[in-house]
């Protein structure tokens, strides 16, 4: 087997218990950690798929900003971490059985497309080109400034919800 | 190389996890945590279909930045209404705010 499919299955192998190990955590703090480590190995498979760029950005903006703004919020909810009930809802069966149904649909058909896979490499300059296609008028430019004005919504948003004036 | 099915399954596997999580969860806080599941499921398929199919063309990678910055905004939003939550009634439990709920 080449290395890089051993790579893969590790990665995914990690992935994909540290993603059920969020869900099951009874410990809001445990499943954030896990989260963490989830996003890092999400990162090391971009790596694989030779997309630098954004495992960095996965790095930085998931790891450095999106997980630890959740274990901020964890810990500012401080009474539900030490929640002593059940931190499943009573219908947690019927989501498992959803969850696996709706999994073994998407196997099925995915493993019945014959997916036709190019066998082009990524060109050296792929960074400079995702750079200029997104400045670029005729490609994605509207898109990215939407995005833009989208982040600045929501960056005022939150602070209108989250910062009460008391 | 590996192949492109690997990657489409395991998304698969992880988008249900957080499926799972977002269906399960009585924590509000989870339950974000597991949208974040899903979305970095969607990401890697998206990631996934640029490398194997269109490498010439960055339209895959653009999808997968629009994503990061919809994933960096809802988590803002949703956590800014997390904390105004708990400020309000002391409880992030998902079944307890059911105001809304006929």
């Amino acid at each position: 087997m080449p290395p890089l499919q051993i790579v893969f299955l590790v990665a995914s192998a990690a992935t994909l218990v540290s993603g059920l190990l969020v869900v099951v955590s009874r410990n809001l703090i445990h499943a954030a950690l896990w989260l963490i480590v989830t996003l890092f190995m999400v990162a090391v498979l971009f790596v694989l798929l030779e997309a630098g760029f954004l495992a960095t950005v996965q790095v930085v903006l998931y790891i450095g900003a999106i997980a630890i703004m959740i274990i901020f919020a964890v810990m500012l909810t401080r009474r539900v971490m030490k929640d002593p009930g059940p931190q499943t809802n009573k219908q947690w069966w019927l989501a498992a059985l959803v969850s696996l149904a709706i999994f073994a649909a998407l196997a099925a058909i995915l493993f019945q497309v014959p997916w036709t896979v190019t066998n082009a490499s990524v060109s050296p300059d792929s960074l400079t080109d995702l750079g200029k296609s997104l400045v670029d008028t005729n490609r994605f430019v509207l898109p990215f400034e939407v995005a833009s004005v989208l982040l600045i919504a929501a960056l005022i948003g939150s602070i209108v919800i989250a910062g009460g004036r008391d | 190389m590996v192949p492109l099915l690997w990657y489409l399954t395991l998304a698969a596997a992880l988008f249900c996890v957080g499926l799972y999580g977002v269906l399960a969860r009585r924590n509000a806080v989870a339950i974000l945590m597991s949208i974040e599941l899903m979305l970095n499921a969607v990401n890697i398929n998206l990631v996934a279909f640029w490398r194997y199919l269109t490498p010439a063309a960055m339209n895959g990678q653009v999808f997968a930045i629009m994503v990061f910055v919809v994933a960096a905004s809802e988590a803002a939003v949703g956590l800014a209404l997390m904390i105004s939550i708990y400020r309000r009634r002391q409880t992030v439990v998902a079944e307890e705010v059911d105001l809304m709920k006929w």
